[in-house]
């Protein structure tokens, strides 16, 4: 501007431009514990689908304690592997439904994350924060990667604890003895082997929702589509162009690699006395396919958040 | 130095240049009304100015390239884009929370403060809130960043003429002192004329008036004219003339007041008749954005 009342001297606010002054000081992760409690005020699906989900779990086990008497006293007549399997299979069937559960909650949470903020406008107020696109994306990233499976961890195990008891109150009830399933049903470590799937899981997955991320901060609408069809269309045009089925491949290996890699059932059977047996961490972690999706991963998150840097609400 | 300075900026969309050589210098302490018809390039000027695009040309927001740090410009630059951008699902609490996490400079006591005067309650939704409510948070919590710059695109977008009115006021007398920076652009003119230092006007991408509001009042007067003058009035160069009741008003760039006093009645124009006889004359798409 021009005028005179503009030519003022310097004044000694001017040079706060230059070094800013004394602020508070704000650790670098407090941005990011915020942006992932904002993730999580938005997106309540992330812990009401798990929970549901055991709910649901949990009313079925109810009715099955019904003839929950009857089957513990056929199964003393079976051999033990047997019987351990029969005791296990609840709590494993609770475990699997859980995690296919978090699955999907990852899956659609993804497709939305960056997509939701622009069709809102709402990105133009994170914007106006001093909040990096980097932190915000990868607050998003850390979503299905860290906060869903300790999520699941936590609601599989807090479950399986239920169902014990459960069963032990029906059985005492019936004036039954509670000792064959107690040492039958090796709660502890299947806990850890759960833990051990979960971190499996989320790290062999990683490229998947990091893939999800990046179309739900490239697409302007329809992102499920834009994120499933491309990959169909490729297996199919190979199918018919060179008659193969390696990208098909490629994505199974993606979804169903880390049980591969990460487990052996065919040493040990279904029924053995360990159920720590069936990991194999070393093979999980010296498997190439594990890294290749991880570099994958960051590509694809690195993509995100130079994306972010230009999106503007649609 | 300067709040924002910008030269030869320049920004295309496909084949329109949105902006197009744009020159402009903010100094510190001012509250500039940025006007301009729909497709002017006020937007795009403020988004290159908070680092929201790329731009071509030189641009420095308080001594930062916004483009290449938009996180450290937020420290002392807050925007309010329009009403609208507040996300649904929000709670005022959470706002308020999630602010102050990320913002050193976020004086919650003070957004309280605003907050109480209002009828807006901590647990309820944006979507629960009107849009006058909205507005009144959003400037809360924008009130509350003790920033250097602050930047309002079309802040009073669809509300009564009640909220509008109390927006100014509280921006003036809560907000406002000499060492902050307000740009704001809008279409109700006349609600803004008594609170800016500074007006521009922008039109196809670049500056086409750039004066302060003392500059204004002294530049410019309206005439309106008595009926025995109209001819000589005429001969003085009129910059626009319209008629009103079946009177001519006739507006004059740099004429002597006391010269023009002998013709009829004198004022001071309105930005709105300015914006008009300024940009009414390229074209004529101008009318019903002045209003």
């Amino acid at each position: 501007m021009t005028t005179p009342a503009n030519a003022q001297p310097e004044s000694p606010d001017d040079s706060q431009g230059i070094t800013p002054p004394a602020m508070p000081a704000i650790p670098a992760t407090r941005p990011m514990y915020w942006s992932v409690r904002r993730e999580l005020w938005e997106n309540r699906s992330i812990y009401v689908a798990p929970l549901v989900a055991a709910a649901v779990a949990l009313f079925g086990f109810l009715i099955s304690t019904l003839t929950l008497p009857h089957r513990m006293r056929a199964l003393s007549a079976l051999d033990p592997a047997k019987q351990r399997q029969a005791i296990a299979v609840p709590y494993s069937f609770v475990a699997a439904l859980l995690i296919a559960t978090a699955f999907l909650a990852g899956v659609f949470y993804c497709l939305d994350a960056l997509h939701g903020e622009r069709r809102d406008r709402s990105i133009l107020f994170w914007k106006s924060l001093p909040v990096s696109d980097r932190t915000t994306v990868l607050s998003k990233a850390i979503v299905p990667l860290v906060i869903l499976p300790l999520l699941i961890f936590a609601v599989v195990v807090a479950t399986q604890l239920i169902m014990l008891l459960l069963s032990t109150a029906v059985l005492l009830g019936n004036g039954l003895s509670v000792a064959p399933l107690w040492d039958r049903l090796p709660l502890f470590r299947m806990t850890l082997g759960l833990l051990y799937s979960l971190a499996a899981i989320a790290l062999w997955h990683a490229p998947i929702y990091g893939w999800l991320l990046l179309v739900s901060g490239w697409a302007r609408r329809a992102t499920f589509l834009w994120a499933v069809l491309p990959l169909l269309a490729i297996s199919v045009f190979e199918r018919i162009a060179f008659r193969t089925w390696h990208f098909a491949f490629l994505l199974r290996y993606r979804l169903i690699g880390w049980f591969t890699e990460g487990f052996d059932f065919k040493t040990h059977g279904m029924g053995a006395i360990d159920p720590l047996a069936h990991l194999t961490p070393v093979n999980f972690l010296s498997s190439p396919g594990l890294w290749i999706g991880l570099v994958f991963a960051a590509a694809f998150l690195a993509a995100a958040v130079r994306l972010r840097r230009y999106r503007e609400p649609i | 130095m300067a709040c924002i300075e910008a030269r030869g900026l320049r920004k295309a969309f496909g084949t329109t240049m949105a902006l197009n050589g744009l020159d402009l210098r903010v100094e510190e302490g001012r509250i500039l009304g940025l006007i301009g018809p729909n497709g002017a390039g006020k937007t795009t000027a403020l988004n290159a100015i908070l680092g929201l695009i790329p731009y071509q040309g030189e641009l420095t927001v308080l001594g930062r390239d916004p483009w290449a740090a938009r996180d450290q410009l937020m420290l002392d630059v807050s925007f309010i884009a329009d009403v609208a951008v507040l996300p649904r699902w929000l709670r005022v609490s959470q706002a308020l929370d999630y602010v102050a996490g990320v913002h050193p400079r976020f004086d919650r006591a003070k957004a309280e403060g605003f907050l109480a005067k209002t009828a807006i309650r901590r647990t309820s939704k944006v979507r629960e809130l009107s849009k006058g409510m909205v507005a009144q948070l959003h400037l809360a919590l924008v009130m509350a960043l003790d920033a250097k710059l602050l930047v309002l695109d079309e802040p009073t977008l669809g509300l009564d003429i009640l909220y509008r009115k109390q927006f100014y006021d509280s921006l003036l007398n809560d907000y406002f002192d000499r060492s902050r920076t307000i740009v704001v652009t809008t279409h109700q003119v006349e609600e803004i004329q008594d609170v800016l230092t500074d007006l521009m006007f922008i039109d196809r991408g670049r500056i086409v008036l750039d004066c302060s509001m003392e500059e204004f009042e002294s530049r410019y007067l309206e005439v309106m004219v008595h009926p025995d003058h109209v001819a000589a009035a005429r001969a003085l160069g009129p910059i626009h003339e319209r008629q009103v009741f079946g009177r001519s008003i006739l507006l004059f760039d740099h004429a002597g007041r006391s010269q023009l006093a002998a013709l009829g009645e004198v004022r001071t124009p309105s930005i709105a008749d300015l914006f008009v006889a300024l940009m009414g004359n390229q074209g004529g798409q101008a009318q019903g954005e002045a209003r």
